[in-house]
């Protein structure tokens, strides 16, 4: 289509772009905003995004309720968020364009199908007044487009669709005409619908048929004045692909367990927004992986420890509820010093409280939410593809230090998806792990002197049986011990060992003024990108503001306090009301200062805004 | 199984240390039975893997010299069933009280008779809560009085075999813990049986609940229990005259001199169709005869050799895993 020349509209060229595709839930617009999504990444941009579905799976269609929305922002530099404001929204219906109107970017542009608003759907939207009216939409640049129609008109002739099927291809009309607006080749698309529809060509046909005419229409419509084009971000070389944080976190588990040289056993329960860890382990049992759908969060927790009892590389995913029932189990993992992974995707709480939504309110519950004296490395990924890596580093704590690991995503990661640079994987680091085979003098609670994590022995060993339990052990027979200087040496020893692994994971590093300046802003998962965005914004206007973020909780790195007192303010900016900064106050007895925000959304670059502009001051 | 070959003793699956269950407790019979089977097996100690939840019985793992875990309350079937799925060939033993098992663990119990993990899983059943010193638990009988039922309970007991039965259960036996032949025999068969297989034993509790199974165990037990035994017609008492006959869908006693001999039941453990082992799994009311041994012996596909059969059937179409090939799988792109 790029060599369709049209004098009166000109190209312009952009740094970076937000889309939100808004519709119903059934009219494709996360499948829309993933083809649109791979196309930018194939055409070298950056790329990001967030779906936003609702928690009904298709509540009434025309309904605030049913709106599925799908945002991406793509750019020539790392963009690292899936922006804060849409720039272009899409809206299929009435209620697509209520539930998001206001998002939208001053003088930003709205494509609205037309056809979709009729008397009945406005008012299933419950508009009172005329939603395309100037008044209502005031400063946007509305593109009414007769997409359902002209869908319909193209595909004229198409005799074994019918109506609805016919209809449904009408968001590749809408991705048709977002591709002529950026400059889009549809070669990524094309081969994508005829490997989907490969058992259905005339489907296949229709969908290319109705993205081409979209292109065709966008072009000729006369709607738009100008096409945009976003040049080639400056990437890392390499091989790449577009992950979600949920497939990062499987792939990551199943890379440690490879790495490990161990087969990889999950035991898991479906809950939102973490399943699709489950789902996506499930896909790999020619890796000899095992997932086990338990019965319930406690059985998916015990099955994997049973199944780190006998040896396996153990996982359990869930979403915060689900952590706290795992809470006893967790207690006995550590007590009996078996390695297991245990992934919380967070989301809104408390109880069920909002399951669709982000929230990082989970940390200390992962600190503290087990009786007695029970300390779990926590360790939190910050993107989308750093999933992958902080998994993986959760392996492979577990595994040298006998140990239990926290790993805290979030639903915006989870669902989320970045660009990642594929590894090389034998440059991950090696995992080996070495079982106890040699009966002489075994006694299971003796301790490796460097780790402090005492041996790990199959089940089937010969001649190294010997019992595990939840009630205290002595420190090195493992007889059960009521011995109160023996409970105070173990539970002082599992504390150690905790604490060592400080010297086994990076420092925080700064980012900004390494020697110190003004405003530090912490953050910890998932708040990375919004703070390297707005630290980036005021490092442009030679403000002295710094990003210091930590994907390792518990412990802290060693450098900690050190970081801190090179800056004359520390921000602490979370999801939550004020988690983290309660454990680095209590840690290191600074002054620190809290940032939350709490609404189930993430940071936008103005909220950071209120509390480090005053402090600039 | 074979007496002769075994080179292994009570002895070798006998660890050091003392029991310390309280002195008269049916627990200990069971312990003793147990490693006599486990010695007759001919497999050495480290091929056992015992795993127990809360409670007085669930301290058996570390009176078993084997691989052993103590786990948390109620959910020994659920670590159980994680071991055993990833360590096929490892012979797991649950053992379980009432409380553990049917209360707390409630949940476990159904998906794991339900998936038929290969598990033996001993259910020693006091009808009371010991460890907590003397509560009702869901096999204590209605009415009973118990420290936290002053007044009686309220709540209908659960009958463990027709619990297990109603989900599925592919072995289900039940003994006392007086009987330490039949204990011994039924022990071997949940050994060499695949699949989940439930030993329900009534146990006494000396302290909290003394004699709760004196029916079954005491000098008229003859007269109170149906021994079941395979492809035999279902006669019992003391003087061997009594049998068990149809009556509609219901079990009732008559004196075998007064029917046709084509009228008493005849005991068929394997039969496929569950019906007969059900319809005698509800011989638990005073007017009748509590069964012993074998209600169900049939042969199921397991979950653990499941498990591992679709990983080798999917190897074998998909080919081995190959990490590199994985990541790089789906729509790539090259920069620089």
């Amino acid at each position: 289509m790029n060599q369709i020349a049209n004098p009166n509209i000109e190209t312009t060229e952009l740094e970076k772009v937000v889309i939100r595709f808004a519709g119903d839930s059934g009219d494709g617009m996360q499948l829309t905003g993933n083809q649109f999504t791979g196309t930018a990444a194939n055409d070298g941009n950056d790329v990001v995004t967030l779906p936003d579905f609702p928690s009904e799976i298709r509540a009434p269609a025309g309904t605030i309720s049913g709106v599925s929305g799908f945002q991406v922002q793509f750019g020539n530099q790392k963009v690292n968020t899936p922006g804060d404001f849409p720039d272009v929204l899409i809206a299929m219906n009435p209620a697509a364009l209520k539930n998001n109107v206001k998002d939208v970017t001053r003088d930003g542009l709205i494509i609205v199908d037309m056809d979709s608003f009729n008397e009945k759907s406005i008012a299933k939207a419950k508009y009172e007044t005329d939603p395309l009216s100037p008044e209502s939409l005031m400063h946007k640049k509305v593109i009414k487009a007769p997409i359902t129609s002209q869908t319909l008109k193209a595909l004229e002739g198409f005799d074994k669709m019918t109506k609805k099927e016919k209809e449904r291809c009408k968001n590749f009309f809408t991705l048709g005409v977002l591709y002529w607006l950026y400059d889009r080749k549809i070669d990524y698309t094309e081969h994508w619908v005829n490997r989907k529809f490969a058992k259905k060509p005339h489907l296949a046909e229709a969908n290319i048929k109705v993205l081409k005419e979209g292109m065709i229409f966008a072009q000729n419509s006369g709607l738009f004045q100008s096409r945009y084009k976003i040049p080639q971000a400056p990437l890392p070389a390499g091989t790449y692909r577009s992950l979600t944080g949920n497939e990062a976190t499987g792939l990551g588990l199943l890379a440690a367990a490879e790495r490990a040289g161990l087969k990889l056993f999950l035991g898991s329960y479906p809950i939102t927004p973490a399943t699709e860890i489950l789902q996506e382990l499930a896909q790999h049992k020619n890796f000899g992986a095992i997932t086990l759908q338990a019965e319930d969060e406690i059985a998916g927790i015990c099955t994997a420890l049973g199944a780190a009892y006998g040896g396996a590389f153990a996982c359990t995913t869930t979403s915060g509820p689900g952590l706290a029932l795992k809470s006893e189990a967790m207690g006995l993992a550590v007590i009996t010093e078996l390695p297991l992974v245990i992934v919380n995707v967070q989301r809104g709480g408390p109880s069920t409280g909002l399951p669709t939504k982000t929230e990082q309110a989970d940390l200390l519950q992962a600190m503290y939410g087990r009786n007695g004296e029970s300390p779990i490395p926590i360790l939190a990924a910050k993107s989308p593809a750093d999933c992958f890596y902080q998994a993986f580093e959760a392996g492979r704590i577990a595994l040298k230090y006998m140990t239990p690991v926290i790993l805290l995503t979030d639903g915006y990661l989870g669902n989320g998806s970045e660009a990642f640079r594929i590894p090389d994987v034998n440059e991950l680091p090696d995992l080996t792990v070495k079982f106890r085979t040699d009966p002489e003098n075994y006694l299971p609670y003796k301790r490796d002197p460097k780790t402090l994590a005492r041996e790990w022995v199959r089940p089937g060993t010969p001649g190294l049986a010997h019992r595990l339990g939840g009630l205290e052990k002595d420190a090195l027979t493992g007889c059960v011990s009521h011995d109160p200087d023996n409970h105070n040496h173990m539970v002082r020893t599992r504390a150690a060992k905790v604490d060592g692994i400080v010297n086994d994971i990076p420092e925080l590093e700064i980012f900004g003024d390494k020697d110190g300046g003004e405003v530090l802003i912490v953050g910890w998962g998932s708040t990375y990108g919004q703070i390297r965005n707005k630290v980036n914004k005021y490092r442009k206007e030679g403000k002295s503001v710094s990003q210091a973020h930590f994907t390792h909780i518990f412990p802290f790195p060693k450098n900690t306090l050190e970081v801190f007192k090179k800056f004359k303010h520390v921000v602490v900016a979370e999801i939550n009301l004020g988690q983290l900064n309660k454990l680095l106050r209590s840690t290191y007895i600074i002054d620190t200062i809290s940032l939350t925000k709490i609404q189930g959304k993430p940071f936008t670059e103005n909220e950071i805004e209120v509390v480090v502009d005053d402090l600039l001051k | 199984m074979n007496i002769e070959i075994s080179k292994f003793t009570k002895k070798d699956f006998t660890p050091d240390g003392e029991v310390k269950w309280c002195s008269g407790c049916g627990d200990f019979s069971i312990l003793a039975q147990a490693q006599k089977v486990l010695a007759e097996t001919g497999r050495s100690p480290d091929e056992f893997a015992f795993i127990s939840g809360i409670g007085c019985s669930s301290r058996f793992p570390y009176y078993v010299n084997s691989y052993g875990y103590h786990t948390i309350h109620g959910r020994a079937l659920a670590v159980a069933t994680g071991t055993k799925t990833f360590n096929p060939d490892l012979s797991v033993w649950v053992a379980m009280g009432d409380g553990d098992g049917l209360s707390i663990g409630g949940n476990h119990f159904l998906h794991a008779v339900r998936k038929n993990v290969d598990l033996v899983c001993i259910l020693m059943d006091n009808r009371i809560y010991g460890l907590t010193k003397g509560q009702f638990s869901p096999t204590t009988d209605k009415g009973q009085v118990t420290k936290t039922s002053p007044y009686g309970t309220l709540e209908s007991p659960v009958d463990p075999v027709s619990l297990t039965l109603g989900i599925g259960g592919s072995f289900v036996a039940r003994a006392t813990d007086r009987n330490p032949k039949e204990m011994q025999r039924i022990f071997k068969a949940a050994y060499e049986h695949k699949g989940f297989s439930l030993v329900h034993v009534l146990q006494n509790c000396v302290i909290f609940n003394d004699d709760c199974f004196n029916r079954e165990t005491g000098s008229e037990k003859l007269d109170n229990t149906l021994q079941l035994v395979q492809g035999e017609p279902m006669i019992f008492g003391k003087e061997n005259d009594k049998a068990i006959v149809r009556d509609g869908f219901s079990p009732k006693v008559v004196n075998k001199a007064d029917v046709d001999p084509s009228e008493i039941l005849v005991h068929d453990e394997n039969a496929d169709d569950p019906g007969l082992a059900l319809f005698l799994s509800s011989m638990n009311k005073p007017e009748l005869p509590t069964p012993l041994g074998i209600f169900r012996k049939v042969s199921q596909g397991t979950y653990d050799e499941d498990t591992h059969l679709q990983l080798k059937e999917i190897t074998a179409k998909k080919g081995k895993g190959d990490l590199q090939t994985l990541l790089n799988s789906g729509d790539t792109w090259k920069v620089g």
